[in-house]
């Protein structure tokens, strides 16, 4: 406690003495300076970047990590990093892919087209898209410090009770887990219902439910999903912080309690988890494919039915990540019907793909390649998700590699292709400029090759017997020529991912403005400016059709017919609160990490002092005037 | 830009070569080649499912390939093409055809899953198996001969093993690829499941469920015996040679008793106690291999009493590196001897 309060002052010093010497001017400074400007928006469009930003440097940090795990596994009996090192690395790698990498990138991509392809002006809750944003980085943060301050959570991103008790795995490496994983749902909780209020309440005049770009009903779903299904999470968390800090007993055998119930609350919030991650990645890969091919999204109703079904389904199923706890025939045979019945609208939707791109004018930029690459391999990872719903055949797949190749199929296949899709699709319409073709090409040709290298093969060495989360594997079992190929293929997708950083950079340092409209777009958000305006649009547009764009353009109209008349437009206010309060998270999550409860009590009350203060700010926001607006829109015509 | 198109080539060509490379190499334990009827079972299913699912992965592909290469933008061509909105036909054709498909395979599914789960009758005369996964070694208590072993699981071929599992500290999965699929160790629950091999040989066995810093190394073996030899062997296990026979031995039981009896068992022997939180050592000198990982030699055996820890990473069992040589050697011999 003493610690923390040197630790705050010396830091408060250390700011005031490195932004020019404690004085009047100094909150002036502050204010004026461009970080100040990120820290407190509450723009979606500049939100999207800092997700974006966030997710990629967790991406690279995982990466590392996987490259890591594929060095290790490079020849049989490696002793580069075993034992538990090996068993945190594995942890973290999933643990930050799922949670600080695909999570953020898709919340990025739905701050920045969403809002744009509803018509909407801001986010319903401005507020809390801020504040969803800093808990997800603080709960990034708070769990890669482990690596810092030494033991990383070493229990698998399932985090399975008792191997993650006290007592099997003592020290900080779960408490970590528990409180990163806390704090970021909170926030991720927060940007779903954000998403939910504002799909439902702020479509512009005409935009009906099915007139929404598929993107915005996926996103709608997945938060519907992050509604429902991160509260059995948040649960489970509590139960286990509870048993680690405070000496609970849910899950001891010896006192009464029972392991399995962190396995099914677990998988109530995981298995949703993998559709409120691979939705918004079809949805992404529906408009691109539609708006690449030039022709209106094949049966979009059934796509949207599709989607709302996958969504429902996916509660239904959790079990199957189940089937050799012995829970018997019954439940088995049960969930695995159920899980084989999702293949049935996901089905509806590849076709609806490819009869998308039947009869249209394909252009193969490198949007609409991720997007062509993710339809077989997406299906690949369908098929043995198929094959792994029958309970017999997954007492051999599961907990195999095996199943690493099925989710690395689904996940990267389906989700990273879709935000890569996702990424070069509306990177003009973040930053004004494109992301280079060329370059693009390169990376998804190295990405794609590294990937179909490193996890076809994993099928067969799951096969020839060699389970997931092993640090190592015996030279007799004939599995070395086999992991060696896996290993090079993840250089291979690294050298993708190096490319890309290059391609961010070299494109923003020839920043070539893209214009308005530069894939010939068809949704609305190709009808306003790039970089969009800070109020999106300057007059609400009226929707008439699905592709209310595209539609606009072929009668003959140059932009969106608006539907009131040009006048001042009232904005959000930035706000610091969300920063402070998101500190106060932190500081607590970091006490109860430390099993220091009076820092941790320290903490939350720092966040219930911020929210007492939010609570009667008297902040109506402000207006943007008319000749302001007339301006921005006469230089965006220019 | 042709120079791109030559090496996006020769890396395919080098994917290409690297799959087929791998398919020389000879798996030690194969889902694909069972040797039990557990494990055919289970192959069946994996079968029809993959025929099934290549059936349709090839549709996708056919349909995915012609409408790539029939389809792109050819340059100068800016028409629009027509609009279709969907086609009821279509939809309602890949709505009904998989739900046919998964029907397929959801019968068989259903039947082999309530088929596995089922108890041997009487009449099969099932070999019962208590197995208690501990971190991280395997225990088996042969309950109608009344003795205990530890890392090797000996059954008769052509006989049906039914298998009582649970576990004393975590979570483990008991898995033997080449003889069935896995099933969980759950502590303060016991599963149960039923194999069979129809081949004598050793079968490898792994855990597959994370169970802490040694688990990549928590191997076992299944030693499959005519019904003849393994009645010999459960013979040799009631009454084992245990007892000293050399002074070096002698000597090597006293060391015995002094450092590894409060952890470690050997039946028929004259120790004062049997320890039950470590392997059961009974007939060590006849196991194949040591903790289950390296092969049972004089050399390894005092690698692994020496440094258990760097062996296997976790390990419970305290290094003994500091026994003076003499000591370390009858212990050793001691440990040989054991038949």
């Amino acid at each position: 406690m003493a610690t923390l309060v040197i630790l705050i002052v010396f830091a408060l010093f250390l700011t005031a003495i490195w932004t020019g010497g404690y004085d009047k001017q100094l909150l002036n400074r502050f204010r004026s300076h461009w970080l100040w400007d990120w820290i407190t928006t509450v723009d979606h469009k500049k939100i999207g970047i800092l997700y974006l930003i966030g997710g990629a440097f967790f991406f690279i940090i995982g990466g590392i990590e996987a490259l890591l795990i594929r060095i290790q596994l490079l020849v049989p009996n490696n002793d580069f990093m075993v034992g538990d090192t090996f068993n945190e690395l594995l942890s973290m790698h999933g643990t930050t892919m799922i949670f600080f990498v695909a999570m953020p990138l898709l919340f990025a991509l739905m701050n920045v087209a969403v809002p744009l392809q509803i018509g909407a002006r801001d986010v319903a809750f401005p507020f809390l898209n801020s504040l969803g944003f800093w808990l997800f980085l603080a709960g990034g943060i708070l769990m890669n410090l482990s690596w810092i301050f030494g033991n990383a959570p070493d229990a698998g991103w399932t985090n399975y009770v008792p191997i993650a008790s006290n007592e099997f795995s003592p020290g900080t490496g779960i408490d970590y887990y528990v409180l990163g994983l806390q704090i970021s749902g909170i926030g991720t909780t927060m940007g779903g219902i954000n998403f939910l209020v504002t799909i439902i309440n702020m479509r512009a005049p005409g935009m009906s439910l099915l007139r929404m770009p598929m993107f915005t009903w996926t996103s709608f779903v997945a938060s519907s999903l992050i509604l429902f299904g991160f509260p059995p999470l948040t649960a489970g968390l509590f139960l286990v912080m509870f048993e680690r800090l405070f000496g609970a007993n849910f899950f001891d055998v010896a006192m009464g309690g029972n392991p399995v119930i962190w396995q099914h609350l677990f998988w109530i919030f995981g298995h949703p988890e993998v559709y409120i991650v691979i939705l918004p990645a079809f949805g992404v890969m529906s408009d691109v494919i539609s708006n690449f091919s030039k022709k209106r999204l094949f049966g979009y109703t059934s796509m949207v039915f599709a989607t709302i079904l996958i969504g429902f389904l996916g509660f239904m199923v959790w079990a199957h990540h189940m089937f050799t706890v012995g829970m018997g025939p019954v439940a088995n045979s049960i969930f695995a019907v159920a899980t084989m019945a999702i293949a049935v609208p996901t089905g509806i939707k590849v076709f609806n793909w490819l009869f998308t791109m039947w009869g249209g004018k394909i252009r193969f930029t490198t949007a609409m390649l991720w997007a062509v690459g993710f339809i077989p391999t997406f299906v690949m990872g369908g098929v043995t998700g198929v094959m792994l719903a029958s309970p017999p055949a997954d007492y051999q797949y599961h907990d195999s590699y095996f199943v690493v190749a099925h989710f690395h199929y689904v996940l990267i296949g389906g989700t990273v292709f879709g935000i890569f899709a996702g990424l070069y699709y509306w990177w003009p319409k973040m930053f004004g400029h494109k992301l280079g073709e060329t370059l693009g090409k390169w990376h998804f040709g190295l990405f794609f090759i590294g990937f179909h290298l490193t996890f076809f093969i994993q099928h067969f060495i799951g096969l020839y017997g060699m389970p997931r989360r092993h640090f190592t594997y015996q030279p007799e079992d004939g599995l070395t020529t086999l992991n060696q190929i896996s290993t090079v293929g993840a250089f291979f997708m690294a050298a993708g991912t190096i490319v890309w950083l290059i391609n961010i950079i070299k494109s923003a340092r020839s920043a070539i403005p893209a214009g308005n409209d530069p894939w010939d777009g068809r949704t609305l958000e190709w009808a306003i400016s790039s970089p969009a305006p800070e109020y999106n649009f300057a007059q609400l547009p009226q929707v008439r059709s699905l592709d209310a764009f595209w539609f606009e353009k072929m009668e003959g109209n140059k932009k969106m017919i608006p539907a009131e008349p040009l006048g001042p437009i009232h904005m959000p206010s930035s706000t610091h609160w969300p920063f402070i309060m998101t500190i106060g998270f932190f500081i607590s999550g970091l006490g109860f990490v430390f099993r220091s409860l009076e820092v941790g009590v320290l903490g939350l009350i720092l966040v219930f002092l911020t929210m007492f203060i939010r609570s009667f700010e008297q902040d109506h926001g402000y207006h943007i005037e008319l000749d302001e607006i007339e301006k921005t829109e006469k230089g965006a015509n220019a | 830009m042709s120079r791109g198109k030559h090496l996006g080539r020769l890396l395919f060509v080098f994917s290409m070569i690297a799959l087929l490379m791998a398919g020389c190499e000879e798996p030690a334990k194969s889902v694909l080649d069972p040797q039990g009827s557990t494990g055919e079972e289970q192959l069946t299913l994996i079968k029809i499912s993959i025929y099934i699912m290549a059936f349709v992965f090839a549709v996708v592909m056919v349909i995915f390939i012609y409408v790539l290469i029939r389809y792109r933008q050819k340059p100068g061509d800016d028409s629009i093409p027509e609009q279709v909105e969907g086609s009821t036909k279509l939809e309602l054709l890949w709505t009904v055809i998989p739900i046919i498909l998964l029907a397929i395979l959801a019968v068989p599914t259903v039947a082999t899953t309530f088929s596995l789960a089922e108890k041997p009758s009487e009449e099969e005369e099932a070999l019962t198996v208590k197995v208690t996964a501990h971190q991280y070694w395997w225990e088996f208590e042969y309950e109608d001969y009344g003795f205990k072993t530890a890392q090797e699981l000996h059954i008769p071929k052509d006989k049906k093993v039914y298998l009582k599992l649970t576990s004393r500290d975590v979570i483990h999965s008991f898995w033997v690829p080449a003889l069935g699929g896995k099933t969980d160790l759950n502590p303060g629950q016991t599963n149960t499941m039923t194999i069979d091999a129809k081949k004598v040989g050793t079968y490898e066995g792994r855990c597959a469920e994370l169970c802490g810093a040694g688990h990549a190394l928590m191997n076992f073996e299944v030693v499959v015996d005519e019904e003849q030899k393994f009645d010999q062997w459960v013979a040799q296990r009631q009454e084992p040679s245990s007892q000293p026979q050399t002074a070096a031995q002698e000597r090597g039981e006293e060391v015995f008793s002094q450092n590894c009896m409060s952890c470690h068992a050997i039946d028929g022997a004259e120790l004062e106690r049997k320890g039950n939180k470590a392997p059961n050592l009974t007939g060590f000198g006849e196991r194949d291999k040591i903790a289950g990982v390296l092969e049972n030699n004089d050399e390894n055996l005092e690698k692994w009493l020496k440094h258990p820890d760097k062996v296997k990473p976790g390990s419970y069992m305290p290094s003994f590196d500091f026994l003076n040589e003499k000591d370390m050697k009858s212990l050793k011999a001691y440990l040989q001897s054991l038949e």
